[in-house]
């Protein structure tokens, strides 16, 4: 009996350190992102130079994830199709495939497998990137020459995020819809100007809305967690590899957090309308 | 005590105390360094001196004591102020430090682009003019990673003379190059104090570059400076450990411990 309270203190006093761990981290999230926004608006480092890092930045993240983007939302559009027609053919309602995969893909798929691939392919390497250079002392160097990495490294790579992950999610509502719409016109009967109007009909403006939002805030997420992953990095380049992974894990567990938030707040409320 | 060379100091410690975690790695250092003044740090490794060098730069906090440097107190600055007092300072690191996703050339432009608002094409001139000083022109547009070790230490100074800084401190500048490399950044350091009124921390543990350079020698064991003073007299200094370092001596013969052991260990057995 004494034996079980004390375990069960004991759990308690270990659930309660994890939750301060938590929230520390979070704290610190919120007080690297705040300050990398404060620096983008009100930068000492010259605007122009600032602006080509930020657009070298979002060339690589975005630009560049264009291809496997693509790729893997127009399967993914092909699959939620294939997946519908196989339970809405019994129900006799093949015509209702174009809004399932529209819905799906604007509202949650399309956004959330954007923020997927680009936490394998950016916050994996800003974290591997400024680990590095932590390791190398890179970072101490930009200090001695009164260069603050916030603003050199953190800032454009938190407004390449910003601006490149939404449209990146926009980019792949479309690819996943055409994914969709190959699956209909060779094996569900639509033509494709059908299939397309079909989908047009079911989407509303807020559901491509809600997409872009939350694909924002995966974006400032995803930008924080790496960048903060790369600063705690520790001596030596085994390091590194440790803190890209810690970037990968945490992000995907916080970009799928905040979406459970997210969709629970738009199902109560009815949406962005 | 006194430095030979007269001048105000421009870097002064008291009582200098610093830490990493709970380890103290400098025990209370004194000493000032004076304008135009150039002086080697000599140390064995894992002595503290590139530690010392850090807080100089301010990249480490020291736990307690005062550090000025051109009159400002490190450990109560600000960010800001440290920020400009650092663009007078030239810092070149152990490894070099060079920022791998930018180009040799575009290394030593950074800070001039960035910090004295000159055109692009001026820059591009002032970076081969470095480079040529340093004896690496031509290789503006080489990434760090293609560079030998001794190439990056050269590269990493010339990016500390970008600004033509007040102060300039040098990390092992010719660890690990070869003798004629090193004999090289020997020279370069001797044509810079000819040629700039520059204050000099240099930190090494190569002896024969430290008596060439130097104006002064503090020389710097586990965390504390056992000596202090220009070239000659260090030479005739009769402190135990300087002398161990001067003449080469190593460590086991004084402390015996080696050598007690193996003794045991013989004489067990026989
Ligand atoms: N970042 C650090 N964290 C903890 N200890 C450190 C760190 N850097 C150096 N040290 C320790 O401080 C001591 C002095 O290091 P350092 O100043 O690099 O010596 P030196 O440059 O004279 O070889 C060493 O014992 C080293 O282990
Ligand atoms: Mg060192």
């Amino acid at each position: 009996m004494a034996v079980a309270a004390t375990s069960r203190l004991n759990l308690l006093a270990r659930l309660g350190g994890a939750a301060e761990e938590c929230l520390a981290y979070l704290g610190g999230l919120a007080q690297l992102s705040s300050r990398a926004l404060w620096l983008v608006f009100v930068s000492p480092l010259k605007r122009r130079r600032s602006f080509d890092r930020a657009a070298g930045q979002a060339m690589s993240v975005g630009v560049g994830a264009i291809p496997i983007v693509s790729l893997i939302t127009f399967f993914i559009g092909l699959i939620m199709a294939l997946q519908g027609a196989y339970e809405l053919r019994r129900l006799g309602a093949m015509q209702l495939v174009p809004a399932l995969v529209a819905v799906a893909v604007t509202r949650e798929l399309g956004p959330l497998i954007t923020a997927i691939v680009v936490i394998g392919r950016s916050g994996s390497a800003f974290a591997a990137e400024i680990g590095t250079m932590r390791v190398t002392e890179e970072l101490d160097a930009l200090e001695a020459m009164a260069l603050d990495p916030m603003a050199f490294l953190v800032a454009p790579k938190f407004v390449a995020m910003a601006v490149m992950v939404p449209c990146l999610a926009v980019w792949s509502d479309l690819m996943g819809v055409l994914g969709g719409c190959a699956f209909g016109v060779t094996a569900g009967g639509f033509t494709t100007l059908g299939y397309f109007t079909s989908t047009r009909n079911a989407l509303t403006a807020s559901d491509v809305v809600t997409g872009i939002v939350k694909s924002f805030v995966f974006g400032l997420i995803i930008t924080a967690v790496g960048c903060q992953e790369g600063f705690s990095t520790g001596a030596g380049a085994q390091e590194v590899g440790r803190s890209t992974t810690s970037a990968v894990v945490r992000s995907i567990l916080m970009v799928i957090l905040v979406d459970v938030v997210f969709t629970i707040f738009f199902y109560i409320t009815g949406g962005l309308s | 005590m006194d430095a030979a060379v007269v001048g105000t100091p421009i870097i002064s410690a008291r009582d200098l105390r610093v830490r990493y975690g709970e380890r103290e790695i400098l025990h209370g250092l004194r000493f000032d360094i004076l304008h135009g003044e150039t002086v080697v740090i000599l140390g064995g490794s894992g002595s503290g001196k590139s530690t010392l060098l850090r807080t100089m730069v301010g990249l480490e906090k020291s736990h307690s004591g005062e550090l000025r440097v051109k009159g400002v107190d490190m450990g109560k600055a600000s960010e800001r102020t440290k920020a400009e007092l650092r663009l007078k300072m030239g810092l070149s690191f152990q490894g070099g430090a060079l920022l791998g996703s930018l180009s040799v050339g575009e290394n030593i432009a950074l800070p001039l682009l960035e910090h004295s608002g000159l055109a692009p094409s001026t820059v591009e001139v002032m970076v081969r003019i470095k480079l040529e000083q340093v004896g690496l022109s031509g290789f503006e547009d080489f990434s760090p990673s293609a560079l030998s070790g001794g190439m990056k230490k050269r590269a990493a100074f010339a990016r500390a003379l970008a600004m033509d800084p007040e102060i300039l401190f040098f990390d092992e500048p010719s660890a690990g190059l070869d003798p004629i490399m090193a004999a090289g950044i020997d020279n370069l350091i001797l044509n810079l104090k000819k040629a700039y009124t520059v204050t000099m921390v240099i930190v090494t543990h190569e002896l024969a570059s430290a008596f060439l350079v130097a104006d002064r020698i503090m020389v710097v064991d586990k965390g504390d400076i056992i000596a202090d003073g220009p070239p000659d007299l260090l030479r005739q200094s009769d402190h135990p450990r300087v002398r161990q370092f001067l003449d080469r001596v190593p460590d086991s013969e004084s402390g015996d411990d080696e050598v007690d052991h193996l003794r045991m260990y013989t004489e067990g057995v026989r």
